[in-house]
């Protein structure tokens, strides 16, 4: 298990990148604590399949450099580094039986036979395959594949880190579940340094002490996920995070109130923000309202079953807020109350911390 | 739910039986009936019933015919399918050289069988040929018009170089449809190059190398027209493999009831060893899926 640390890294796949666009991953500096979960969550494309390539060797930077517990491992091979990696599709070597899958990393390491013996029966009975250990590996379904690739990269004691790029990807819904969970305590029982890659806010937010949001190439913001849901650093964190996401509306501020729409909303706190000024409020923290507050147009209401999902227009925009299950709508809501606990005010894209507290 | 019953559905399969009427079953026919025959010419013919073919398991000719076939496809194979996966390996994966050794690959594929027989019997040709002169020069005793084993090696090296581009192009398609995720996996557990190559390479060929060597067995099995035209089966026998021998039987001697017998038999034995790759070929696809 390692610290890895990320100093200055940056890469772009053009070999003469010309502006910070022809970056696939801007620069960035991070630490990953030993023995952590993180879920590296951004939508396609956002450059956490590259970072992640990085880690792991496959990819060498453009710039910067990537230490393990403080040692230098920018351009050494991915052999070297002792990491293991779970990929999108499970990778088993058909052929082999479940037994020889497992043993594989150590029989090229040149471990003595017994020692195989002994550590892949361990790693059977981690991962609840040892009655398949002798099954070929082809012919195995999705999640019992992915499961050995994962028992192929923990049955190295030594292993530095676990990657995961989206490893649930071609799971059953119902398998996932008990996947992710088994993840988890697999975690919690032997401490190994986890990083996964995910586009699904729930895997993310229930298997990862700390989620790392990336957006068009760069970190937005690392947080546990009660942060990343109350205080969401860029607006694409409020946006991606959340279901529905925030609402994100255009707003001018002055001290403790902003103007939406026309209408004066209380901050609860002191704000100083220029530039494209837009207030976030996420639909939990909407309140519909008959009377007062700021005027608005229901569109339809959404039942999901635990709560409802109200589509209100405001000034031509749509918002959302969520309603109890038993509540009741009645047709004559006109307008709709922000509470102030749940505001965050924007200033080109970035959260403006209140006046008078410390950066979040 | 009963089921109505229409004979009329019939007449929808009348143009496929038809078809395969006229396209095989009777010009194959033609043949049984000839097996089953003697004649004196006249356009004669007298019951013979299985006395050719008796004669045919019993001739050293065909026997000869069919084991220097076996082995000139046993030979061909051992060649092309290593080097045609060597080729594939070391083809570049993507980029204007991959296209350039694809077009370059598929060339050999795409020339006549006689127009091949015809550029290697020149091109071994001790007077005028470039490959055959420059051996003689360089002091290389090399004729395959007059030793066997010489003419053995141009048989065969031409068919490796007509045909080991179909394996290689084959291995190919097999080996692009691995996802590099595997090779990652596979640097990861440290594998060594013959290790990705025997548990991730070889297993992912597998269904098309099994095709490429069926393709290549019945071809190599069939072949008649190159080693026709660069030795003409010479010298004496020692190139006369089973479809120039029938040729020389039915066409030139004329002897049509043991040619007829002898070509059934053939057919058999071609029919028997593909449905034995057949059958391999599906139960390696069932093990495949699930």
């Amino acid at each position: 298990m390692a610290k890895i640390t990320l100093d200055n890294l940056a890469h772009s796949y053009l070999a003469k990148p010309k502006s910070e666009n022809d970056f696939a991953l801007k620069e960035l500096n991070h630490d990953w604590a030993d023995g952590e979960a993180y879920a590296l969550l951004g939508a396609s494309g956002c450059g956490k399949s590259t970072l992640l390539n990085i880690i792991s060797g496959l990819l060498h930077p453009s710039q910067g450099r990537i230490l393990f517990d403080g040692k230098d491992v920018t351009h050494a091979p991915t052999a070297e580094r002792n990491i293991a990696q779970v990929f999108q599709f499970p990778v088993v070597y058909d052929t082999m039986t479940v037994r020889d899958n497992l043993a594989f990393p150590l029989r090229n390491r040149g471990r003595d036979e017994a020692y195989i013996v002994e550590r892949v029966q361990e790693i059977a009975r981690m991962i609840g395959m040892e009655d398949m250990l002798n099954r070929k590996a082809r012919g195995l379904t999705a999640d019992a594949k992915q499961k050995i690739s994962l028992g192929r990269g923990m049955v190295r004691k030594d292993v530095n880190a676990l990657l995961f790029d989206e490893p649930l990807t071609v799971i059953d819904p119902h398998m996932k579940w008990e996947l992710r969970t088994q993840l988890k305590s697999l975690h919690h029982e032997f401490g190994h340094t986890m990083i996964y890659v995910t586009h699904d806010q729930t895997e993310a937010l229930t298997f990862a002490d700390k989620v790392v949001v990336m957006y068009d190439g760069r970190v937005v913001q690392i947080g546990t996920p009660q942060e990343l849901f109350e205080r969401p650093a860029h607006t694409f964190v409020g946006y991606f995070i959340g279901s529905p996401g925030m609402n994100v509306l255009p707003a001018t501020v002055s001290g403790r109130v902003a103007q939406v729409a026309g209408q004066t909303v209380d901050l609860g706190a002191d704000y100083t923000a220029t530039g494209k000024v837009e207030l976030g409020v996420r639909p939990e923290f909407v309140t519909l309202s008959q009377n007062a507050g700021i005027p608005a147009r229901i569109r339809r209401v959404e039942d999901v079953g635990r709560h409802k999902i109200v589509r209100l227009e405001v000034a031509g925009q749509e918002i959302s807020a969520i309603a109890g299950e038993a509540e009741d709508i009645p047709a004559d809501i006109c307008a709709v109350q922000f509470a102030p606990e749940g505001i965050n005010i924007y200033a080109n894209d970035w959260r403006v911390t209140p006046n008078g507290k410390a950066a979040a | 739910m009963n089921k109505t019953v229409n004979q009329k559905a019939w007449f929808l399969v009348l143009p496929v039986l038809l078809l395969v009427a006229f396209s095989a079953v009777i010009p194959l026919m033609t043949v049984v009936n000839y097996s089953v025959q003697d004649t004196f010419g006249r356009n004669e013919f007298f019951w013979a019933g299985l006395e050719w073919f008796d004669e045919m398991l019993h001739s050293e000719r065909m026997w000869d015919a069919l084991g220097r076939q076996l082995m000139f496809s046993a030979i061909i194979l051992a060649i092309e399918v290593p080097l045609g996966i060597f080729v594939a390996l070391n083809m570049p994966k993507s980029g204007f050289w991959a296209s350039f050794c694809l077009v370059l690959m598929s060339l050999p594929l795409l020339i006549p069988w006689n127009v091949v027989g015809t550029i290697w019997q020149i091109f071994g040709r001790v007077d005028i040929g470039l490959l055959g002169y420059t051996l003689d020069k360089i002091g290389i005793n090399y004729n395959y018009t007059q030793d066997i084993f010489d003419a053995w090696v141009t048989v065969i090296v031409m068919d490796v170089w007509h045909w080991t581009s179909l394996v290689a192009l084959l291995a190919y398609a097999g080996l692009q449809s691995i996802p590099d995720a595997y090779y990652q996996a596979a640097k990861i557990d440290q594998a060594s190059r013959w290790s990705v190559f025997r548990y991730i390479e070889l297993p992912k060929m597998a269904g098309v190398l099994m095709i490429a060597i069926l393709l290549r067995f019945m071809d190599s099995f069939m072949i008649y027209t190159e080693p026709f035209v660069v030795t003409g089966g010479g010298p004496g026998n020692a190139t006369t493999f089973l479809s120039i021998d029938l040729v020389k039987m039915a066409i030139g001697q004329f002897d049509l009831g043991p040619a007829a017998a002898f070509s059934l038999m053939y057919f058999l034995v071609i029919m028997a060893i593909s449905w034995v790759f057949y059958t391999v070929m599906t139960t390696m696809d069932k093990k495949d899926g699930v």
